[in-house]
Protein backbone atom coordinates (compact mmCIF):
# COMPACT_ATOMS: atom_id res chain seq x y z
CA UNK A 1 0.00 0.00 0.00
CA UNK A 2 1.33 3.35 -0.62
CA UNK A 3 2.63 6.20 1.75
CA UNK A 4 -0.27 8.53 1.91
CA UNK A 5 0.41 12.07 2.48
CA UNK A 6 -0.57 13.86 5.45
CA UNK A 7 -2.38 16.43 5.69
CA UNK A 8 -2.91 19.46 7.95
CA UNK A 9 -5.76 20.07 10.28
CA UNK A 10 -6.43 22.65 12.99
CA UNK A 11 -7.84 21.40 16.01
CA UNK A 12 -9.50 23.54 18.87
CA UNK A 13 -8.78 22.26 21.71
CA UNK A 14 -9.83 23.64 24.82
CA UNK A 15 -10.10 26.99 23.49
CA UNK A 16 -6.77 26.70 21.64
CA UNK A 17 -5.78 26.09 17.85
CA UNK A 18 -3.78 23.25 17.34
CA UNK A 19 -1.82 23.02 13.85
CA UNK A 20 -0.68 19.73 13.19
CA UNK A 21 -0.08 17.34 10.17
CA UNK A 22 -1.33 13.82 10.47
CA UNK A 23 -2.63 11.01 8.21
CA UNK A 24 -6.38 10.41 7.75
CA UNK A 25 -5.88 7.37 9.36
CA UNK A 26 -4.89 9.22 12.67
CA UNK A 27 -7.52 9.20 15.18
CA UNK A 28 -8.48 12.10 17.00
CA UNK A 29 -7.24 10.15 20.56
CA UNK A 30 -3.53 9.25 18.95
CA UNK A 31 -3.77 13.55 17.50
CA UNK A 32 -4.36 14.92 20.90
CA UNK A 33 -2.15 12.50 22.59
CA UNK A 34 1.13 12.48 20.66
CA UNK A 35 0.37 15.56 18.03
CA UNK A 36 -0.97 17.95 20.38
CA UNK A 37 0.98 16.32 24.00
CA UNK A 38 -2.25 16.19 25.81
CA UNK A 39 -1.89 13.12 27.08
CA UNK A 40 -4.94 13.13 29.73
CA UNK A 41 -6.62 11.63 27.25
CA UNK A 42 -6.05 7.89 27.38
CA UNK A 43 -6.95 5.00 25.81
CA UNK A 44 -7.80 1.85 26.76
CA UNK A 45 -9.72 -0.37 24.17
CA UNK A 46 -9.48 1.51 20.65
CA UNK A 47 -12.52 0.19 19.80
CA UNK A 48 -15.57 2.38 21.93
CA UNK A 49 -16.16 0.07 24.77
CA UNK A 50 -14.37 1.10 27.83
CA UNK A 51 -14.60 5.07 27.24
CA UNK A 52 -11.43 5.87 28.51
CA UNK A 53 -10.74 8.30 25.51
CA UNK A 54 -14.03 10.27 26.35
CA UNK A 55 -13.80 14.25 25.68
CA UNK A 56 -15.94 16.58 24.79
CA UNK A 57 -17.02 17.38 21.02
CA UNK A 58 -19.06 20.38 20.71
CA UNK A 59 -20.30 20.01 24.20
CA UNK A 60 -21.27 16.19 23.75
CA UNK A 61 -19.36 13.39 25.31
CA UNK A 62 -18.08 10.95 22.73
CA UNK A 63 -15.34 8.17 22.06
CA UNK A 64 -12.28 9.99 20.57
CA UNK A 65 -10.59 6.96 19.61
CA UNK A 66 -13.91 6.01 17.12
CA UNK A 67 -13.22 9.57 15.12
CA UNK A 68 -10.39 10.92 12.75
CA UNK A 69 -8.42 14.08 13.61
CA UNK A 70 -9.59 15.04 9.82
CA UNK A 71 -13.22 14.98 10.46
CA UNK A 72 -12.74 17.41 13.36
CA UNK A 73 -11.21 20.71 11.97
CA UNK A 74 -14.30 23.27 13.54
CA UNK A 75 -15.31 21.37 16.30
CA UNK A 76 -15.00 23.07 19.57
CA UNK A 77 -13.32 19.97 21.23
CA UNK A 78 -12.23 20.00 24.91
CA UNK A 79 -10.05 17.31 26.67
CA UNK A 80 -9.45 16.87 30.96
CA UNK A 81 -6.48 19.31 30.97
CA UNK A 82 -9.54 21.99 30.27
CA UNK A 83 -11.56 20.95 33.73
CA UNK A 84 -8.85 22.61 36.57
CA UNK A 85 -8.67 26.29 36.86
CA UNK A 86 -4.95 26.32 37.42
CA UNK A 87 -4.07 24.60 40.65
CA UNK A 88 -8.50 24.89 41.48
CA UNK A 89 -9.92 21.77 41.04
CA UNK A 90 -13.26 21.42 39.02
CA UNK A 91 -16.12 20.45 41.05
CA UNK A 92 -16.02 16.93 39.40
CA UNK A 93 -12.42 16.64 40.09
CA UNK A 94 -13.08 17.82 43.34
CA UNK A 95 -15.78 15.22 43.97
CA UNK A 96 -13.61 12.21 42.80
CA UNK A 97 -11.38 13.43 44.92
CA UNK A 98 -13.57 13.76 48.08
CA UNK A 99 -15.26 10.25 47.79
CA UNK A 100 -12.54 7.99 46.48
CA UNK A 101 -13.71 8.61 42.82
CA UNK A 102 -10.39 6.91 41.65
CA UNK A 103 -7.91 4.00 42.73
CA UNK A 104 -5.66 4.05 39.83
CA UNK A 105 -7.15 6.69 37.50
CA UNK A 106 -7.04 5.21 34.11
CA UNK A 107 -10.51 5.42 33.72
CA UNK A 108 -10.71 8.86 35.21
CA UNK A 109 -10.61 11.41 32.38
CA UNK A 110 -12.95 9.35 30.62
CA UNK A 111 -15.38 9.60 33.27
CA UNK A 112 -15.02 13.22 33.84
CA UNK A 113 -15.57 14.25 30.77
CA UNK A 114 -18.78 12.09 30.68
CA UNK A 115 -20.05 13.28 33.31
CA UNK A 116 -18.75 17.28 32.41
CA UNK A 117 -20.85 17.10 29.17
CA UNK A 118 -23.70 15.09 30.45
CA UNK A 119 -23.97 16.99 33.82
CA UNK A 120 -23.55 20.64 31.70
CA UNK A 121 -27.04 19.74 29.82
CA UNK A 122 -28.87 17.93 32.47
CA UNK A 123 -27.85 19.63 35.82
CA UNK A 124 -30.86 17.16 38.16
CA UNK A 125 -30.62 14.04 36.72
CA UNK A 126 -32.26 10.95 38.61
CA UNK A 127 -30.97 8.37 39.74
CA UNK A 128 -31.91 5.63 37.08
CA UNK A 129 -30.87 8.24 34.52
CA UNK A 130 -27.33 8.62 36.29
CA UNK A 131 -26.36 5.16 36.44
CA UNK A 132 -27.55 4.56 33.03
CA UNK A 133 -25.31 7.15 31.84
CA UNK A 134 -22.44 6.11 34.01
CA UNK A 135 -22.73 2.72 32.90
CA UNK A 136 -21.21 3.87 29.62
CA UNK A 137 -17.38 3.67 31.10
CA UNK A 138 -15.43 0.91 32.28
CA UNK A 139 -13.68 0.88 36.07
CA UNK A 140 -11.73 -2.09 36.77
CA UNK A 141 -10.81 -0.83 39.97
CA UNK A 142 -12.61 1.67 41.89
CA UNK A 143 -15.68 0.28 41.65
CA UNK A 144 -18.71 2.08 40.89
CA UNK A 145 -20.53 3.04 44.20
CA UNK A 146 -18.17 5.81 44.45
CA UNK A 147 -17.67 6.91 41.27
CA UNK A 148 -21.87 7.72 41.09
CA UNK A 149 -21.28 9.27 44.67
CA UNK A 150 -18.82 11.34 43.39
CA UNK A 151 -20.97 12.79 40.61
CA UNK A 152 -23.83 12.66 42.58
CA UNK A 153 -22.33 15.38 44.76
CA UNK A 154 -20.89 16.99 41.85
CA UNK A 155 -23.78 17.67 40.67
CA UNK A 156 -25.27 19.12 43.60
CA UNK A 157 -21.87 21.49 44.48
CA UNK A 158 -22.35 22.59 40.36
CA UNK A 159 -26.04 23.33 40.65
CA UNK A 160 -25.64 25.33 44.16
CA UNK B 1 12.40 -8.81 19.13
CA UNK B 2 12.98 -10.42 16.08
CA UNK B 3 10.85 -8.80 13.25
CA UNK B 4 7.99 -11.44 12.16
CA UNK B 5 8.09 -13.16 15.44
CA UNK B 6 6.35 -11.11 17.82
CA UNK B 7 3.22 -9.13 16.37
CA UNK B 8 1.99 -6.55 18.61
CA UNK B 9 -2.19 -6.68 18.25
CA UNK B 10 -2.65 -3.49 15.92
CA UNK B 11 -5.25 -1.44 17.09
CA UNK B 12 -4.51 1.39 14.42
CA UNK B 13 -6.46 1.63 10.98
CA UNK B 14 -4.98 1.08 7.71
CA UNK B 15 -3.99 3.89 5.62
CA UNK B 16 -6.69 5.68 3.19
CA UNK B 17 -7.53 8.36 1.26
CA UNK B 18 -10.27 10.61 3.11
CA UNK B 19 -12.93 12.26 1.14
CA UNK B 20 -15.57 14.82 2.83
CA UNK B 21 -18.29 14.98 1.06
CA UNK B 22 -20.17 18.32 0.56
CA UNK B 23 -23.19 17.22 -0.96
CA UNK B 24 -25.29 13.60 -1.63
CA UNK B 25 -24.50 13.83 -5.56
CA UNK B 26 -20.75 14.60 -4.50
CA UNK B 27 -21.02 11.28 -2.00
CA UNK B 28 -22.40 8.92 -4.42
CA UNK B 29 -19.64 10.31 -7.58
CA UNK B 30 -17.38 9.45 -4.54
CA UNK B 31 -19.11 5.99 -4.20
CA UNK B 32 -19.29 5.66 -7.82
CA UNK B 33 -15.67 5.62 -8.69
CA UNK B 34 -14.16 3.50 -5.89
CA UNK B 35 -16.43 0.38 -5.85
CA UNK B 36 -15.48 -1.63 -3.41
CA UNK B 37 -12.75 -0.01 -2.30
CA UNK B 38 -14.88 2.79 -0.86
CA UNK B 39 -16.34 3.29 2.73
CA UNK B 40 -19.22 5.43 3.60
CA UNK B 41 -18.21 6.94 7.31
CA UNK B 42 -21.39 8.17 9.04
CA UNK B 43 -20.90 7.82 12.52
CA UNK B 44 -17.95 5.78 12.59
CA UNK B 45 -19.65 3.37 15.94
CA UNK B 46 -19.18 0.34 13.87
CA UNK B 47 -16.51 1.20 11.24
CA UNK B 48 -13.98 2.14 12.39
CA UNK B 49 -13.75 -0.31 15.66
CA UNK B 50 -13.64 -2.95 12.63
CA UNK B 51 -10.88 -0.22 11.31
CA UNK B 52 -8.84 -0.39 14.32
CA UNK B 53 -8.98 -4.12 14.32
CA UNK B 54 -8.75 -4.39 10.64
CA UNK B 55 -11.37 -6.17 9.74
CA UNK B 56 -12.09 -3.44 7.63
CA UNK B 57 -9.90 -2.30 5.70
CA UNK B 58 -11.19 0.41 2.83
CA UNK B 59 -8.75 2.44 0.60
CA UNK B 60 -11.21 5.30 0.83
CA UNK B 61 -13.69 7.02 3.18
CA UNK B 62 -16.06 8.94 1.84
CA UNK B 63 -17.46 10.90 5.16
CA UNK B 64 -21.32 12.12 4.64
CA UNK B 65 -21.35 13.61 8.09
CA UNK B 66 -20.87 17.19 6.69
CA UNK B 67 -24.49 16.55 5.04
CA UNK B 68 -26.70 18.24 7.35
CA UNK B 69 -29.02 17.49 4.55
CA UNK B 70 -29.44 14.25 5.43
CA UNK B 71 -30.14 15.60 9.03
CA UNK B 72 -34.03 15.51 9.14
CA UNK B 73 -37.17 14.34 10.67
CA UNK B 74 -40.02 14.81 9.09
CA UNK B 75 -43.85 13.81 9.41
CA UNK B 76 -45.67 13.50 5.84
CA UNK B 77 -49.30 12.48 6.38
CA UNK B 78 -48.95 8.75 7.85
CA UNK B 79 -45.65 8.42 7.15
CA UNK B 80 -42.41 9.54 9.35
CA UNK B 81 -38.83 10.24 7.30
CA UNK B 82 -35.90 9.86 8.80
CA UNK B 83 -32.92 11.22 6.64
CA UNK B 84 -30.08 8.86 7.18
CA UNK B 85 -27.58 10.85 9.35
CA UNK B 86 -30.16 11.24 12.09
CA UNK B 87 -28.44 9.95 15.13
CA UNK B 88 -29.58 7.86 17.72
CA UNK B 89 -29.88 10.41 20.61
CA UNK B 90 -32.80 12.23 18.36
CA UNK B 91 -34.97 9.04 19.64
CA UNK B 92 -34.17 9.08 23.58
CA UNK B 93 -37.55 11.32 23.28
CA UNK B 94 -40.50 10.84 21.29
CA UNK B 95 -39.89 12.28 18.37
CA UNK B 96 -43.81 11.82 16.93
CA UNK B 97 -46.92 11.64 18.69
CA UNK B 98 -48.73 8.31 19.45
CA UNK B 99 -47.00 4.47 19.59
CA UNK B 100 -44.59 4.87 17.22
CA UNK B 101 -42.46 7.61 18.67
CA UNK B 102 -42.85 5.51 21.46
CA UNK B 103 -41.62 2.70 20.64
CA UNK B 104 -38.85 4.49 18.72
CA UNK B 105 -38.00 5.81 22.19
CA UNK B 106 -38.13 2.22 24.29
CA UNK B 107 -35.39 0.57 21.59
CA UNK B 108 -33.32 3.94 21.71
CA UNK B 109 -32.35 3.45 25.01
CA UNK B 110 -30.76 0.13 24.41
CA UNK B 111 -28.41 1.44 21.68
CA UNK B 112 -24.99 1.46 23.14
CA UNK B 113 -24.67 3.82 25.85
CA UNK B 114 -24.99 7.83 25.59
CA UNK B 115 -21.65 8.12 23.65
CA UNK B 116 -22.03 5.90 20.96
CA UNK B 117 -26.41 7.58 20.68
CA UNK B 118 -24.34 10.78 20.46
CA UNK B 119 -22.54 9.78 17.34
CA UNK B 120 -24.24 6.92 15.57
CA UNK B 121 -26.87 7.33 12.95
CA UNK B 122 -29.72 5.63 12.24
CA UNK B 123 -29.13 5.26 8.46
CA UNK B 124 -25.58 4.19 9.65
CA UNK B 125 -27.46 0.62 11.85
CA UNK B 126 -29.40 0.19 9.04
CA UNK B 127 -26.47 -0.32 6.61
CA UNK B 128 -24.10 -1.78 8.79
CA UNK B 129 -26.95 -4.79 9.42
CA UNK B 130 -25.70 -6.24 12.82
CA UNK B 131 -28.16 -8.63 13.29
CA UNK B 132 -28.88 -7.56 17.13
CA UNK B 133 -29.18 -4.00 15.85
CA UNK B 134 -32.31 -2.35 17.35
CA UNK B 135 -32.86 -0.24 14.60
CA UNK B 136 -32.74 -2.77 12.19
CA UNK B 137 -35.77 -4.64 14.17
CA UNK B 138 -37.88 -1.62 14.36
CA UNK B 139 -37.59 -1.02 10.40
CA UNK B 140 -38.45 -5.01 10.04
CA UNK B 141 -41.73 -4.60 12.39
CA UNK B 142 -42.86 -1.39 10.97
CA UNK B 143 -42.33 -2.43 7.38
CA UNK B 144 -39.95 0.19 6.56
CA UNK B 145 -39.27 1.64 2.73
CA UNK B 146 -35.52 2.65 2.35
CA UNK B 147 -34.18 4.99 -0.32
CA UNK B 148 -30.63 4.92 -2.01
CA UNK B 149 -28.93 7.17 -3.95
CA UNK B 150 -26.77 5.81 -6.53
CA UNK B 151 -24.77 7.44 -9.58
CA UNK B 152 -27.49 5.79 -11.97
CA UNK B 153 -30.14 7.41 -10.02
CA UNK B 154 -31.69 5.68 -6.77
CA UNK B 155 -34.23 3.00 -5.89
CA UNK B 156 -36.69 2.18 -2.41
CA UNK B 157 -35.85 -1.02 -1.04
CA UNK B 158 -38.74 -2.32 1.69
CA UNK B 159 -37.21 -3.57 4.73
CA UNK B 160 -38.08 -6.96 4.43
CA UNK B 161 -35.71 -7.29 1.01
CA UNK B 162 -32.86 -5.28 2.81
CA UNK B 163 -31.39 -7.69 5.18
CA UNK B 164 -29.98 -10.10 3.62
CA UNK B 165 -27.29 -12.02 6.45
CA UNK B 166 -24.67 -11.00 9.28
CA UNK B 167 -23.47 -7.43 8.08
CA UNK B 168 -25.14 -7.77 4.34
CA UNK B 169 -28.25 -6.29 2.95
CA UNK B 170 -29.06 -5.23 -0.24
CA UNK B 171 -27.15 -2.22 -0.41
CA UNK B 172 -24.64 -2.04 -3.43
CA UNK B 173 -21.12 -0.74 -2.99
CA UNK B 174 -21.79 2.70 -5.18
CA UNK B 175 -25.39 3.18 -3.21
CA UNK B 176 -25.88 5.33 -0.28
CA UNK B 177 -28.74 4.84 1.37
CA UNK B 178 -30.22 8.38 2.11
CA UNK B 179 -33.61 7.96 3.58
CA UNK B 180 -35.29 5.83 5.89
CA UNK B 181 -39.96 5.97 5.67
CA UNK B 182 -41.51 4.65 8.78
CA UNK B 183 -45.31 3.99 7.84
CA UNK B 184 -46.57 4.82 11.84
CA UNK B 185 -48.88 3.08 13.71
CA UNK B 186 -52.32 3.66 14.01
CA UNK B 187 -52.59 6.17 17.23
CA UNK B 188 -54.63 2.87 19.10
CA UNK B 189 -51.76 0.47 18.34
CA UNK B 190 -50.33 -1.33 21.15
CA UNK B 191 -46.63 -1.58 21.69
CA UNK B 192 -43.62 -3.42 23.33
CA UNK B 193 -39.55 -3.58 23.33
CA UNK B 194 -38.18 -6.11 25.44
CA UNK B 195 -34.62 -7.32 25.48
CA UNK B 196 -31.88 -9.08 27.34
CA UNK B 197 -27.75 -8.75 27.38
CA UNK B 198 -25.08 -9.46 29.92
CA UNK B 199 -24.58 -5.66 30.63
CA UNK B 200 -26.14 -2.62 30.11
CA UNK B 201 -25.34 -0.77 26.50
CA UNK B 202 -24.14 -4.04 25.08
CA UNK B 203 -25.66 -5.93 22.14
CA UNK B 204 -28.19 -8.07 22.94
CA UNK B 205 -28.44 -11.94 22.99
CA UNK B 206 -31.86 -11.59 21.91
CA UNK B 207 -34.74 -8.79 21.55
CA UNK B 208 -38.57 -8.97 20.75
CA UNK B 209 -40.46 -5.79 19.34
CA UNK B 210 -43.92 -6.07 19.39
CA UNK B 211 -47.32 -4.19 17.96
CA UNK B 212 -50.63 -5.22 17.65
CA UNK B 213 -54.43 -3.32 17.97
CA UNK B 214 -57.11 -4.89 20.66
CA UNK B 215 -59.56 -2.53 20.36
CA UNK B 216 -62.94 -5.16 21.59
CA UNK B 217 -60.58 -7.66 23.60
CA UNK B 218 -59.08 -9.04 20.57
CA UNK B 219 -55.93 -9.17 19.11
CA UNK B 220 -55.59 -7.35 15.21
CA UNK B 221 -53.04 -6.52 12.94
CA UNK B 222 -50.35 -8.49 15.48
CA UNK B 223 -46.70 -8.14 14.54
CA UNK B 224 -43.58 -9.74 16.07
CA UNK B 225 -40.23 -9.00 15.20
CA UNK B 226 -37.21 -10.63 16.85
CA UNK B 227 -33.01 -9.36 16.64
CA UNK B 228 -30.10 -11.06 18.11
CA UNK B 229 -31.09 -14.57 17.28
CA UNK B 230 -30.43 -15.19 14.00
CA UNK B 231 -28.08 -13.81 10.59
CA UNK B 232 -30.56 -10.46 10.77
CA UNK B 233 -33.58 -9.23 11.83
CA UNK B 234 -36.87 -11.80 11.49
CA UNK B 235 -40.67 -11.52 11.61
CA UNK B 236 -42.12 -14.19 13.67
CA UNK B 237 -44.57 -14.88 11.03
CA UNK B 238 -46.28 -18.19 12.16
CA UNK B 239 -46.60 -16.16 15.67
CA UNK B 240 -48.33 -12.95 14.12
CA UNK B 241 -50.83 -15.63 12.11
CA UNK B 242 -51.64 -17.31 15.69
CA UNK B 243 -52.37 -14.21 17.51
CA UNK B 244 -54.56 -12.66 14.99
CA UNK B 245 -58.20 -12.77 16.10
CA UNK B 246 -57.43 -14.49 19.57
CA UNK B 247 -58.30 -12.66 23.01
CA UNK B 248 -55.21 -10.04 24.20
CA UNK B 249 -54.71 -12.41 26.89
CA UNK B 250 -51.36 -13.22 29.12
CA UNK B 251 -52.34 -17.46 27.86
CA UNK B 252 -52.80 -16.11 23.79
CA UNK B 253 -49.25 -14.24 24.78
CA UNK B 254 -47.70 -17.23 25.91
CA UNK B 255 -48.97 -19.79 22.92
CA UNK B 256 -47.57 -16.94 20.35
CA UNK B 257 -44.53 -17.15 22.12
CA UNK B 258 -43.79 -20.69 21.96
CA UNK B 259 -44.76 -20.53 18.22
CA UNK B 260 -42.33 -17.78 17.84
CA UNK B 261 -39.43 -19.81 19.69
CA UNK B 262 -40.22 -22.75 17.78
CA UNK B 263 -40.70 -21.27 14.49
CA UNK B 264 -37.35 -19.56 14.51
CA UNK B 265 -33.67 -20.77 13.16
CA UNK B 266 -31.64 -19.49 16.13
CA UNK B 267 -27.71 -19.77 16.26
CA UNK B 268 -25.41 -20.62 18.77
CA UNK B 269 -22.57 -19.02 19.36
CA UNK B 270 -19.71 -18.32 22.60
CA UNK B 271 -22.37 -15.98 23.80
CA UNK B 272 -25.35 -18.27 24.23
CA UNK B 273 -26.30 -21.70 22.56
CA UNK B 274 -29.52 -21.91 20.01
CA UNK B 275 -31.48 -23.87 22.78
CA UNK B 276 -31.02 -20.39 25.03
CA UNK B 277 -31.70 -17.76 22.75
CA UNK B 278 -35.19 -19.82 22.26
CA UNK B 279 -35.51 -19.57 25.76
CA UNK B 280 -34.94 -16.21 25.56
CA UNK B 281 -37.30 -15.11 22.60
CA UNK B 282 -40.12 -17.34 24.32
CA UNK B 283 -39.90 -14.95 27.39
CA UNK B 284 -38.74 -11.84 25.85
CA UNK B 285 -41.66 -12.08 23.23
CA UNK B 286 -44.30 -12.84 25.93
CA UNK B 287 -43.00 -10.02 28.09
CA UNK B 288 -43.06 -7.71 24.92
CA UNK B 289 -46.60 -8.75 24.47
CA UNK B 290 -47.74 -8.67 28.12
CA UNK B 291 -46.21 -4.76 28.01
CA UNK B 292 -47.93 -3.64 25.01
CA UNK B 293 -51.13 -4.35 26.90
CA UNK B 294 -50.74 -3.33 30.16
CA UNK B 295 -49.48 0.46 28.89
C1 LIG C 1 -19.51 0.08 22.52
C2 LIG C 1 -20.55 0.02 21.44
C3 LIG C 1 -21.80 -0.53 21.74
C4 LIG C 1 -22.79 -0.58 20.75
N1 LIG C 1 -24.00 -1.13 21.07
C5 LIG C 1 -24.97 -1.18 20.13
C6 LIG C 1 -26.25 -1.73 20.43
O1 LIG C 1 -26.52 -2.17 21.54
N2 LIG C 1 -27.18 -1.74 19.45
C7 LIG C 1 -26.92 -1.25 18.19
O2 LIG C 1 -27.80 -1.27 17.35
N3 LIG C 1 -25.73 -0.73 17.88
C8 LIG C 1 -24.74 -0.68 18.82
N4 LIG C 1 -23.53 -0.15 18.48
C9 LIG C 1 -23.29 0.28 17.07
C10 LIG C 1 -23.81 1.66 16.81
O3 LIG C 1 -25.22 1.71 16.94
C11 LIG C 1 -23.45 2.19 15.42
O4 LIG C 1 -23.72 3.55 15.48
C12 LIG C 1 -24.21 1.62 14.24
O5 LIG C 1 -24.12 0.22 14.18
C13 LIG C 1 -23.62 2.14 12.91
O6 LIG C 1 -23.98 3.45 12.67
P1 LIG C 1 -22.86 4.54 12.35
O7 LIG C 1 -23.59 5.76 11.94
O8 LIG C 1 -21.95 4.64 13.49
O9 LIG C 1 -22.19 3.91 11.05
P2 LIG C 1 -20.68 3.68 10.63
O10 LIG C 1 -19.93 2.97 11.69
O11 LIG C 1 -20.11 4.95 10.11
O12 LIG C 1 -20.90 2.72 9.38
C14 LIG C 1 -21.31 1.37 9.54
C15 LIG C 1 -21.41 0.70 8.16
O13 LIG C 1 -22.51 1.20 7.42
C16 LIG C 1 -22.07 1.87 6.22
N5 LIG C 1 -22.90 3.08 6.10
C17 LIG C 1 -23.13 4.00 7.08
N6 LIG C 1 -24.00 4.93 6.65
C18 LIG C 1 -24.32 4.60 5.37
C19 LIG C 1 -25.18 5.19 4.38
N7 LIG C 1 -25.91 6.29 4.65
N8 LIG C 1 -25.27 4.59 3.17
C20 LIG C 1 -24.55 3.46 2.90
N9 LIG C 1 -23.73 2.87 3.80
C21 LIG C 1 -23.61 3.43 5.01
C22 LIG C 1 -20.59 2.13 6.43
O14 LIG C 1 -19.91 2.20 5.21
C23 LIG C 1 -20.18 0.95 7.28
O15 LIG C 1 -19.97 -0.17 6.49
C24 LIG C 1 -22.52 -0.08 19.44
C25 LIG C 1 -21.28 0.49 19.15
C26 LIG C 1 -20.29 0.53 20.14
C27 LIG C 1 -18.96 1.13 19.80
S1 LIG D 1 -10.25 3.71 24.10
FE1 LIG D 1 -11.96 4.69 23.22
S2 LIG D 1 -13.58 3.64 24.14
FE2 LIG D 1 -11.88 2.49 24.88
S1 LIG E 1 -9.67 3.89 38.76
FE1 LIG E 1 -8.54 2.23 37.93
S2 LIG E 1 -9.73 1.72 36.20
FE2 LIG E 1 -10.99 3.11 37.19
Amino acid sequence: MSERTKVEVTLAVNGRPYRVRVEPRRTLADTLRDDCGLTGTHLGCEHGVCGACTILADGQPVRACLMFAVQCEGMDLRTVEDLADGDRLHPIQQAFWDNHGLQCGFCTPGFLMLAAGYLEQNPDPGEDELRAVLSSNLCRCTGYQNILKSVRQAAEVMRA
Amino acid sequence: MAPGYYTPALMKPAPFDYHQARSVAEAVTHLGEYGYEAKVLAGGQSLVPAMNFRLARPAVLVDINPLDELDYLEEDGDTLRIGAMVRHVAFERPVTEGPTGRLLTMAAHHVGHLPIRIRGTFGGSLAHADPAAEWCVIALLLDAELSTRSPSGGRDIPAGGFFQTVFTTALEPEELLVEVRLPKLASHTRVGFQQFSRRAGDFALAMAAVAFESDDGRVANARIALGGVSDRPLRAGEAEQALEGQPATDESFRAAAEIAALEIDAIGDIHGSAGYRRDLVRALTRRALEQAIAA
